[in-house]
C-alpha cells in the first residue's frame, strides 16, 4: 500500500501528540528540515501575524463588536505557513470556519478580514459574511465554511476543475479530526483517488471536535491513515513544527502536482483556546493546555532557533512583534470605524 | 500610558459576570497568553487571556466581584518601561483608537442574552429605532436576571390542568430536559444520541444531568456525522427502540434530511403498516444572532411539507415540556423544532406528574375580536408585543399560538377568522411556499366569505441570513412588520 511510513513521529493514540515528538521533528538527520535564514524569519512573522490577529479578534469579540460564532486558530499556526510555504502562485485553499490564519496565510488584508469579522462594509464579504464566510477570487481562497466537512467535496471539485483545464494547480483542502468522520469525505476520497485529482487532504488535528476528543470520536485515531481503503498515501506530521509542515507540504504538493492523485497530511496539532469564545472547555485540563504552549508552541520554537543560531536578536524579533502589532492594530481600528453596510445591500448578491 | 484590561463578554449571551479569582497578582510580569483571572457567568467558569505585555500594575476589580459588567475595566498593565507613577496619568484602551464609538459599534446594542435578545429584537422593531449601537456598558443587565425575560404571556391554562395547580418558572431548556428526564425513566426503550449530548451536557445545555442519571448506553455522543447518526436513530427505530436525536442545530440536519424523509416518514407506508418508525429528531431551529447564513435557516415550512412526519413548535417552557412528551410518546417519526433565543426564556409550567400537550392543537394564547395573528416558536415573541402595541391604538387582536404545524389546527384558526375576519402570519422563514403560504391557502379555501382582508405573511426576507448587525435586523420580522400589516388588514393606518 503507498501509506508510507508515519515519519513525522507524533502518533494520534499517544497524548496530545506533539509531545511524542523527538524535538527536532521530523528526519532531521537527513537536513531536509533546515530552514533558511529567510524561511525562518518568513516563518516567524507570519505565525506572528495570525496569533496576534487572533489575539486581536478575541479581545474584540469580547467588547462586542464581533458577534455569533468566532473560532480562532492559535496554536495551529505552523499547519497554515508551513503548508503556503510549499504551494504555487494560484493553487487554490479551501477550509472550514476556523479560517481566519488561512486567509492572512493567503495574504489576504487583514484590515478586510477583521472588518468582516465586526460586519462592516469593507469587510471581504461586504460584512454580509462574518468570521465563517469570506472568500478571495484574486487570492485563490475559497472560503469560509460553517458545515462540518462541506469542504472537502468542494475542495475536491476545485482539484477537479484544476485536471479539467490541465492547468496543473493543486487544491489545498483543511478540515478538522472531527469533519474527518463526516461521510461525504469519504465519497470525495474515492472520486478524487479514482479520478487522480490533484488535491493534499491537510487534516488539522487539533485533538478536539469541540468538546470530543479524538478518542471519543474516531474508532482509528490515525487520521493519517483514513485514506486506506482508497489507496490515497499518508503521513502524519508534527503540526506545531513549521518545517515539519512545510517538508510533507512539499512532497505531497509535488506528488499531486505530478498527476499522482490526492494525498492525507494529518497535522498533529494544538488549539490552545476553546472551540469558540463561549467555550468553557471543561473536557481538558488547564495543564495539557499549558503544556502544550510551554513546550511544543509553534511560534516559540522558531523563535528558539532563531536566537540559539545568532540569526536574529532579541530587539529584532521585537521590531517584528511591534510591526505585526501595528498591521493588527490598524485592521481594528478600520474594523471599528468602517460603516455597517448600506441597508440597501440586504437585497443584492442573491443572483446574478 | 498604562493599558486597561476590560471585563471581556465571554459569551454572545453574557452581559455580566463574577470576577471569580485572579491568577496573577499587582506586581507580576504578564505576557500575551497567560491566563490571568477566572470569570463566572450564569453557564461557565472561564479564563481570561491577557493580549498586552508587561507588568500587571493595578486590579481594579476585586476577586470574588459580581455583577462586573462587560467592558469595565478591570485591571491595568504597566508597558515596557512604565512605572507605578505611570498609573496616575490615566489609561490608554487595549485597542488603542479601536474604542466603540456610538455610532460605528451596532454590535454593542444587538441582543445579548439569549432572553433579552428576543425581546430586545422586538422592541426595536416596535419603536422602529434606527439609532445606531450604545455603549456596551450602557444599559447591560445583570446576566440572568428577570428582566432578560419576555413579559409573560397571559397563559390560558390548558383544558386538562386542574385548578389551582401550581406554577413553577421555567426556562425552555430546562423544560425541555424534564420532558426527557421523565420519558427516560418511564420508558427504556427512550435513549438520547447527538453530537455532546452527554460530556459537554449538550451544546446549548439542553441535555444537562442526564447523562449521569442514565449512564453512556442510554445518553450517547456521537461523531460529527448527521446522515450516518440519523440513519443509525433510523434503524433502531424501526427495530422497535425510541430514539431522541438531536441535531446541534437543524442546520446540520440538512446532512441527514435524505434519511428523515426518506427512511424515517416513508417507511410506514411502504411498508403497508408493518414497520413504523417512533422517533423524535430534535435541536435549536431557525435564526440565533449574527451566526450568519450557514448556521440561522428555519425549516418548519420544509418539514411541513412531508407526509408521514409530524411537526412541532412550541414557543412557552410549558408547551416544550407537554409537547416533548407527546413526541416521545407518539408512534411517528416527529420533527421538534426548538429555538435557541427561547432556551434561556422563564415561563410558568404546571407542576404535575405527567404533563402532555396534545399534538395537533393549536392554542389561543391572547383572546382578541379585531384580526387573528397566527404565529408559533419564537415568532409568537413578535406577535404577543404586536397584539400588546395594537391594544394600546384600540385594535383587539386575538393571537393563535400554532405550536403544531403539522398536522395543522386549521380549525381553530378558521373559527377564529369566522370571528375577527382578518388574518396575519408571523413567521421567520421565508414566504414562498412558507408555513404563512399554506395558512393563508386553507383560509382562502374554508373561509374565504368570511375574510374582509387579504391574508397577509409577516416574514423573514427573502434573502439568505446577512451577519451583519443592522442587516441581520432588516432581514428578520419585527413588532413593526406585525403591527403594520394587523392595522392594513383592519384599514387602519
Ligand atoms: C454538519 C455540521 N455539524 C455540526 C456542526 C457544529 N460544529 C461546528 S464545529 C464542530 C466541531 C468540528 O471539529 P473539528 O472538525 O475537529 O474542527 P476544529 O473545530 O477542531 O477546528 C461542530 C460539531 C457544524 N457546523 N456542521
Ligand atoms: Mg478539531
Amino acid at each position: 500500500m503507498a501509506v508510507s511510513a508515519a515519519k513525522a513521529a507524533p502518533t494520534s493514540d499517544s497524548q496530545p501528540a506533539p509531545e511524542a515528538a523527538p524535538e527536532t521533528g521530523v528526519s532531521s538527520a537527513s537536513g531536509a528540515l533546515e530552514f533558511t535564514k529567510e524561511e525562518e524569519l518568513h516563518a516567524h512573522r507570519e505565525m506572528l501575524l495570525i496569533r496576534r490577529f487572533e489575539e486581536k479578534a478575541g479581545q474584540l469579540y469580547g467588547m462586542g463588536l464581533i458577534g455569533g460564532f468566532c473560532h480562532l486558530y492559535i496554536g495551529q499556526e505552523a499547519v497554515v505557513i508551513g503548508m503556503q510555504m510549499a504551494v504555487e502562485p494560484g493553487d487554490q485553499v479551501i477550509t472550514g470556519y476556523r479560517d481566519h490564519g488561512h486567509m492572512l496565510a493567503c495574504e489576504m488584508d487583514p484590515k478586510g478580514v477583521m472588518a468582516e469579522l465586526t460586519g462592516r462594509r469593507g469587510g471581504y464579504s461586504k460584512g454580509k459574511g462574518g468570521s465563517m464566510h469570506m472568500f478571495s477570487v484574486e487570492k485563490q481562497f475559497y472560503g469560509g465554511h460553517g458545515i462540518v466537512g462541506a469542504q472537502v467535496s468542494l475542495g475536491t471539485g476545485l482539484a477537479f476543475a484544476n485536471r479539467y483545464k490541465k492547468n496543473g494547480k493543486v487544491s489545498l483542502v483543511y478540515f478538522g479530526d472531527g469533519a474527518s468522520n463526516q461521510g461525504q469525505v469519504y465519497e470525495s476520497f474515492n472520486m478524487a483517488k479514482l479520478w487522480k485529482l490533484p488535491v493534499v487532504y491537510v487534516i488539522e488535528n487539533n485533538k478536539y471536535g469541540m468538546g470530543t476528543s479524538v478518542e471519543r470520536a474516531s474508532s482509528n485515531t490515525n487520521l493519517s491513515q483514513r485514506g486506506a481503503s482508497f489507496d490515497i498515501p499518508g503521513e502524519q506530521v508534527d503540526g506545531m513544527d513549521v518545517r515539519a509542515v512545510k517538508a510533507a507540504g512539499a512532497r505531497a504538493i509535488a506528488h499531486a502536482r505530478e498527476g499522482k492523485g490526492p494525498y492525507i497530511l494529518e497535522m498533529v496539532t494544538y488549539r490552545y483556546r476553546g472551540h469558540s469564545m463561549s467555550d468553557p472547555a471543561k473536557y481538558r485540563s488547564k495543564d495539557e493546555v499549558q503544556k502544550m504552549r510551554e513546550t511544543h508552541d509553534p511560534i516559540e520554537q522558531v523563535r528558539a532557533r532563531l536566537i540559539k543560531a545568532g540569526l536574529a536578536t532579541e530587539d529584532e524579533l521585537k521590531a517584528v512583534d511591534k510591526e505585526v502589532r501595528d498591521i493588527v492594530n490598524a485592521a481594528a481600528e478600520f474594523a471599528t470605524n468602517d460603516p455597517e453596510p448600506d441597508p440597501s445591500e440586504l437585497w443584492t448578491d442573491i443572483l446574478r | 500610558m498604562p493599558i486597561e484590561v476590560l471585563m471581556p463578554a465571554l459569551s454572545p449571551t453574557m452581559e455580566a459576570g463574577k470576577l471569580a479569582k485572579w491568577l496573577k497578582k499587582e506586581g507580576d510580569a504578564v505576557k500575551s497568553g497567560d491566563v490571568i483571572a477566572e470569570i463566572e457567568t450564569d453557564k461557565a467558569t472561564m479564563e481570561v487571556e491577557a493580549v498586552d505585555e508587561g507588568v500587571l500594575g493595578k486590579i481594579l476589580i476585586a476577586d470574588g466581584s459580581e455583577d462586573v459588567k462587560v467592558n469595565t475595566p478591570i485591571a491595568l498593565i504597566l508597558a515596557d518601561g512604565e512605572d507605578e507613577s505611570a498609573l496616575k496619568n490615566g489609561a490608554s484602551t487595549p485597542a488603542g483608537d479601536a474604542q466603540p464609538k456610538p455610532d460605528a459599534a451596532p454590535a454593542a446594542g444587538e441582543p445579548k442574552t439569549g432572553g433579552e435578545a428576543a425581546a430586545k429584537r422586538a422592541d426595536e422593531g416596535a419603536a422602529k429605532d434606527a439609532s445606531g449601537g450604545k455603549q456596551p456598558t450602557g444599559d447591560a443587565k445583570a446576566t440572568g436576571s428577570a428582566a432578560a425575560n419576555p413579559p409573560a404571556p397571559e397563559v390560558l391554562p390548558e383544558p386538562d390542568v386542574p385548578e389551582g395547580t401550581e406554577m413553577v418558572m421555567t426556562t425552555v431548556r430546562d423544560a425541555l430536559r424534564d420532558a426527557m428526564l421523565e420519558e427516560m425513566r418511564a420508558d427504556e426503550r427512550v435513549f438520547l444520541m447527538g453530537e455532546e449530548v452527554a460530556e459537554y451536557q449538550g451544546a446549548y445545555k439542553v441535555s444537562q444531568g442526564l447523562l449521569e442519571e442514565f449512564g453512556a448506553e442510554r445518553v450517547i455522543d456521537t461523531p460529527i456525522t448527521e446522515h450516518g447518526f440519523a440513519g443509525v436513530g433510523v434503524g433502531a427505530a424501526l427495530a422497535g427502540l425510541k430514539p431522541i436525536v438531536e441535531f446541534m442545530t437543524f442546520n446540520f440536519a440538512m446532512q441527514a434530511i435524505d434519511q428523515i424523509i426518506n427512511s424515517a416518514a416513508k417507511t410506514l407506508y411502504m411498508s403497508g403498516g408493518q414497520m413504523g418508525c417512533s422517533i423524535v429528531f430534535r435541536g435549536a431551529n431557525g435564526a440565533a444572532a449574527r451566526v450568519g447564513a450557514q448556521h440561522s435557516q428555519d425549516y418548519a415550512a420544509w418539514y411541513s411539507n412531508v407526509p408521514g412526519l409530524t411537526v412541532l413548535a412550541p414557543y412557552t417552557a410549558a408547551d416544550a415540556k407537554g409537547l416533548l412528551k407527546a413526541a416521545i410518546r407518539d408512534n411517528n417519526t416527529v420533527i421538534f423544532l426548538e429555538n435557541e433565543i427561547l432556551y434561556g426564556q422563564q415561563f410558568p409550567v404546571p407542576k404535575l406528574d405527567d404533563y402532555v400537550v396534545p399534538i395537533g392543537k393549536a392554542k389561543i394564547a391572547r383572546p382578541g375580536k379585531d384580526v387573528t395573528i397566527v404565529a408559533w416558536s419564537i415568532g409568537m415573541t413578535y406577535a404577543l408585543k404586536a397584539a400588546e402595541e395594537l391594544a394600546k391604538d384600540g385594535v383587539d387582536a386575538e393571537v393563535i399560538d400554532l405550536r403544531t404545524i403539522r398536522p395543522m389546527d386549521t380549525d381553530t384558526i378558521i373559527e377564529s377568522v369566522k370571528k375577527t375576519g382578518r388574518l396575519v402570519t408571523v413567521e421567520e422563514g421565508w414566504a414562498q411556499s412558507g408555513v404563512g403560504a399554506e395558512i393563508s391557502a386553507r383560509v382562502m379555501e374554508r373561509a374565504f366569505d368570511w375574510l374582509d382582508a387579504p391574508v397577509t405573511r409577516v416574514s423573514g426576507k427573502d434573502v439568505p441570513m446577512p451577519y451583519a448587525a443592522n442587516l441581520e435586523k432588516l432581514a428578520l420580522p419585527s413588532v413593526a412588520e406585525v403591527v403594520e400589516a394587523a392595522k392594513a388588514v383592519c384599514y387602519r393606518t
